[in-house]
């Protein structure tokens, strides 16, 4: 009767447990290769850092990633004089709404944001998948449009390193006519870096916070066995 | 509780046994101490599921202090910053990056909040297996109900303040659900925003329900929640007063007083829980998407709807009921049907008292039809909860409808099922199991 009884109790979880998505490209990459971090850091502000602002993040935090305060002054700064200061953008946002239609968002947590529930860490395969998939269209005022994200207010800024691919509307495939100044694998390497930094960028302490995490479980391990003892030396007369 | 009448402290003559005796003179310290822990005899047989009340204490600690300093950094301000962002949404992150210690505190206060709700759940299941709330412990289960309420007025109020995209327009769709009241409604929904959208002014009242006004009664219902239970004296896994047996100095042959026996133990469950805690706030903060949903990293835009407008996962089971009704009555439309049902399924608790006509109250000695009635409305309570994770759908709006229907035939069917079923004999003293 109880086992009955439990095991009903979870068979609607199983009922439940496939949902369908949007078919996403795993995101390749991994927020502990720093020299990838510093080479999407350097990628986010040569590319993505003049219309997008990351307003939550100092460019100071990049040292984290094994860069002196010279090296980020002289390679990752274009727009700000002080180390302290957030990564803002020089354009005005009443005009970028004009020139885009909406204002282009902040990034800073744009990889947390793309996340879905059930699965909170699929915002770097969108993003992945995202920065892969613009093409030509030229019924787009921007003339890019994208599969992702359908009718994107976005150009395509990163055009010249994979080239114009187009969409094959009868096989609904990307076609890339003329390679850019990167190969394919060049590219994607690319983008993985980009979108590593965005991941690492949208919460710089998560490595700290999975080795502190090891350390307060050790911890709590440790504390179990006294506190154990405490209890049991205590109830021994209780029957 | 043994006699209310203590004797004062008497002092050794040691400078810290004089000081105790004055202070002791002038307040009622080691009475209430005696009152309340030393001498207050707790059934010997508390269980697994006793856990959850001092578990609950401790997760309102971790809310108030970390809510305190998250108070000290945070910016109930709707007005777009130099960077194009909300005040209120940048400065949730400028606890999490520049605030020294920010984000702990912060992923405290987060996860604490879900946390909240799951031990205040089995804690509330623990009094449905075992009759907690019968006579005569009817007033300790309705101050435990208020608790409910007022924590789900909190998190509600809570939610809004890092005024993310769901914050935001989850609090328009749940306030827009005070309009379907006929006559009042769409006053009372500009009453409780204090402006025609969700906008600075509803940020700022929240902000001063969350952080001053509900915790104040909630802190109040939970002392008297506490008080009521310690006239009363605890039920137990078995179901029967320990009161009834009583030794020959008033003392309950089947208590133990409850410092240091569950004290000591109780400091065990707090170990096992803060490993489960830390595993959350360490490892998974976000909750698999369901403690912190994901799109409220985006800021409130009010010009944007987000395509699925979820509640947070403690809210689901209602929400699905208030979508699983769809038809018009009386003239009045479906909405206003769906709030009085989601309103109904979760007022509903406070009559389990007088709902439950059972002749013994521990589940342990009810028979098959409690056990099987328990079961299928925990999976119902599951399903509606899963379901109002999900946008709309044909087959989910079927699921949900009957799923609402044994959740209300659960309690209203009660009196006559609770009733009927076969029950085994009651022991005369607690068993050890």
């Amino acid at each position: 009767m109880k086992k009955l009884l439990i095991a009903l109790l979870f068979a609607p979880l199983l009922a439940f447990a496939a949902g369908a998505t949007v078919h996403l490209d795993k995101w390749p990459g991994s927020i502990k290769d720093q020299a990838a971090l510093q080479h999407g850091a350097k990628l986010f502000v040569n590319y993505c850092l003049n219309c997008h602002s990351a307003s939550f993040m100092r460019y100071s935090k990049l040292m984290d990633l094994g860069l002196t305060e010279q090296q980020v002054k002289d390679d990752y700064m274009y727009t700000a004089d002080k180390i302290g200061s957030l990564m803002q953008v020089a354009s005005r946002h009443d005009e970028q709404k004009v020139w885009f239609g909406v204002m282009p968002p902040d990034l800073t947590v744009v990889a947390r944001a793309r996340g879905e529930a059930g699965s909170p860490y699929i915002g770097a395969d969108w993003l992945y998948t995202y920065l892969r998939s613009f093409y030509r269209d030229d019924n787009r005022p921007t003339g890019w449009n994208n599969v992702v994200f359908e009718n994107v207010g976005m150009p395509f800024p990163l055009w010249q390193l994979q080239g114009q691919q187009t969409l094959n509307h009868e096989t609904h495939k990307l076609e890339l006519p003329a390679a850019g100044q990167m190969s394919t694998e060049e590219y994607d390497k690319a983008v993985s870096d980009l979108v590593g930094f965005m991941v690492w960028m949208s919460e710089p302490q998560q490595e700290f916070r999975h080795r502190l995490g090891w350390y307060v479980l050790a911890f709590l391990l440790v504390l179990l066995v006294p506190a154990y003892l405490l209890k049991k030396n205590y109830w021994k007369d209780v029957h | 509780m043994a006699a209310g009448n203590f004797e004062k402290y008497k002092s050794d003559g040691s400078l810290g046994g004089n000081l105790m005796e004055w202070f002791d003179a002038r307040f009622p310290a080691t009475s209430m101490w005696k009152a309340h822990l030393s001498e207050y005899y707790a059934p010997k047989n508390f269980n697994f599921w006793y856990f959850f009340g001092s578990l609950a204490l401790l997760v309102l600690v971790i809310q108030i202090v970390t809510g305190i300093f998250l108070t000290m950094h945070y910016k109930p301000d709707a007005a777009i910053n130099s960077a194009g962002v909300p005040a209120a949404f940048a400065s949730v992150e400028y606890i999490m990056r520049d605030v020294p210690g920010g984000w702990i505190i912060r992923y405290m206060h987060s996860t604490g909040a879900s946390a909240f709700f799951i031990v205040v759940y089995l804690h509330m299941f623990r009094g449905l297996l075992y009759g907690s709330y019968r006579k005569p412990r009817e007033l300790t289960w309705l101050f435990g109900i208020g608790i409910f309420l007022v924590l789900m007025g909190e998190a509600f109020f809570g939610y809004l303040l890092p005024w993310g995209q769901l914050s935001y327009w989850g609090a328009q769709v749940i306030v827009n659900m005070f309009g379907a009241i006929p006559f009042v409604g769409n006053d009372l929904s500009i009453l409780i925003r204090g402006d025609y959208v969700v906008s600075d002014a509803t940020l700022n009242r929240f902000f001063s329900f969350h952080v001053i006004a509900l915790p104040l009664v909630l802190v109040g219902l939970v002392a008297a929640h506490v008080l009521a239970l310690h006239e009363t004296g605890s039920n137990n896994p078995d179901g029967i007063e320990i009161k009834a047996n009583k030794d020959e100095n008033g003392i309950p042959r089947d208590g133990i007083p409850f410092h240091p026996y569950y004290t000591v133990k109780d400091i065990v469950g707090v170990v096992v829980f803060l490993m489960v805690f830390s595993a959350v706030l360490f490892f998974a903060p976000e909750g698999g998407g369901y403690f912190l949903e994901t799109p409220n990293f985006y800021p409130a835009d009010t010009l944007k709807t987000p395509p699925h407008i979820a509640p947070v996962w403690y809210f689901t089971p209602y929400y699905s009921i208030l979508r699983a009704m769809v038809w018009n009555f009386f003239g009045l439309e479906a909405k206003f049907w769906g709030v009085i049902a989601m309103g109904a399924s979760v007022v509903i608790f406070a009559f389990l008292p007088w709902l439950d006509r059972s002749p013994v109250k521990s589940i342990r000695y009810r028979g098959p039809i409690t056990k099987v009635m328990i079961t299928l409305f925990v999976i119902c309570f599951f399903i509606l909860g899963y379901l109002g994770t999900l946008p709309p759908s044909p087959a989910g709006e079927l699921i949900s409808q009957v799923c609402s229907v044994f959740y209300f035939a659960f309690f209203l069917g009660m009196p006559w099922w609770s009733r009927m079923d076969k029950f085994k004999p009651v022991p005369d003293r607690l068993t050890m199991k």
